[in-house]
């Protein structure tokens, strides 16, 4: 090795280039988020599945759902507990979950997805404008 | 790796029980799933069934372009329609038009005055060999096996327009806007559309599944009649046997399920 000081110096530099974001941000995480429940989803106790279902399927849920109701015409959702469900959007889950801002974009910004349903269904069915 | 004929065969016949092992441990993880109770999905108790959903417009009932109003009112208010004054960006799911436009080729030089005059009430014929499924190339429209209505996935839309080229009867409208701006009064309970997005009637799908009867026909008095097309004893058959009736553009093969009573 002919430039070996050349070479570790560089080595060492691009190091720390790369490390940087690590070391700077270092227990600086941003906290998971917690999603405020309306008092109407809080008095509902439970969703359409349970809470951690819920959580990391719901956007299958939901693309089950709408494959049915679209394709089929199936619109009744009995989950496992017996519990019959309107499956519809705009009408069953944002109806309890009215916020949006407070409950659906805290994760989906946190998690960095921008899904676009509110384009189509409307953020608040109860709330009148 | 000193590889004798029994050390081989040793080896063949230990591998080959180990395949056997993933069919067994497939069979008790099935297991496991069918432990916790699967959620069903169904049709809703009320909601109405048929073959094919047709429309009998009695136009006979409708003597000038104010009476179809208050039925176009009704069904772009339920579903969001936006009313654009740029005839070019204009989105229609039911509207009137005069005879010779309902009905080209079936105009002769003279009419009688009445139907030269009367309006004619047009609306997607959700036809049951519809010509803009088949221009689909994302499966966006569809015809629904389960009641014959001609269906719109909204989500699938690309945008793309084949289906306005495809369809005869120009039952569908393209959102070059963002149609939220133009809606006057949103029906929250229905969905809008976004820009870049093909729309039409749907028959009023979300009313049949709750037993309701599509709002057009419902505000009418009885100048429309909504049934299943294949049921001997439902109103449009009743109707259809009973009085002389024409479709639109029927030489086209595509077999529209909206009937005219003239």
């Amino acid at each position: 090795m002919n430039n070996k000081k050349l070479i570790i110096t560089g080595l060492v530099i691009f190091l720390i280039i790369v490390l940087f974001p690590f070391w700077y941000m270092r227990g600086k995480a941003a906290p998971a988020p917690e999603p405020v429940l309306t008092p109407k989803a809080q008095a509902a106790q439970a969703c359409v599945r349970s809470t951690e279902y819920m959580r990391s399927e719901h956007m299958l849920l939901l693309d089950v759902w709408r494959d049915s109701v679209v394709r089929d015409g199936n619109r009744i959702y009995v989950n496992p507990q017996g519990k019959e469900f309107n499956m519809s959007l705009s009408n069953t889950c944002l109806d309890c979950h009215s916020n949006k801002a407070e409950f659906c974009d805290r994760c989906h910004n946190y998690a960095s997805v921008r899904p676009y349903c509110w384009s189509c269904h409307i953020d608040n069915p109860k709330e009148k404008t | 790796m000193d590889s004798s004929r029994r050390r081989i065969l040793q080896l063949l016949g230990v591998s080959a029980l180990a395949l056997t092992t993933r069919p067994v441990f497939n069979a008790f993880a099935k297991e496991e799933v069918a432990a916790e109770a699967e959620s069903v999905i169904k049709a809703g108790a009320k909601s109405l069934k048929a073959k094919q959903w047709a429309m009998v417009i009695d136009t006979r009932k409708f003597k000038s372009e104010a009476d179809l109003e208050p039925l176009i009112e009704a069904c772009h208010k339920i579903h969001n329609v936006p009313r654009l004054q740029n005839k070019r960006h204009e989105i229609k799911w039911i509207w009137g038009v005069h005879y010779h436009n309902a009905f080209p080729g079936k105009a002769a030089q003279f009419l009688a005055e009445k139907v030269e005059q009367r309006p004619f009430l047009v609306l997607c014929n959700h036809c049951e060999n519809p010509p803009c499924v088949r221009a689909c190339p994302t499966k966006a429209t569809f015809k629904r096996e389960s009641d014959g209505i001609v269906f719109m996935d909204f989500h699938r839309c690309i945008g793309c327009r084949f289906c306005m080229a495809a369809c005869p009867f120009g039952a569908r409208s393209f959102n070059f806007r963002d149609p939220r701006p133009f809606i006057a009064e949103t029906n929250k309970e229905f969905p809008t559309r976004m820009k870049g997005v093909v729309e039409k009637c749907n028959f009023c799908a979300e009313r049949l599944a709750l037993g309701q009867l599509p709002a057009c026909v419902e505000i009418s008095k009885g100048a429309l009649a909504f049934g299943d097309l294949y049921n001997p004893k439902s109103d449009v058959r009743k109707l259809i046997r009973t009085n002389y009736t024409i479709r639109r553009k029927q030489t086209l093969g595509t077999e529209p399920s909206v009937y005219y009573i003239v």
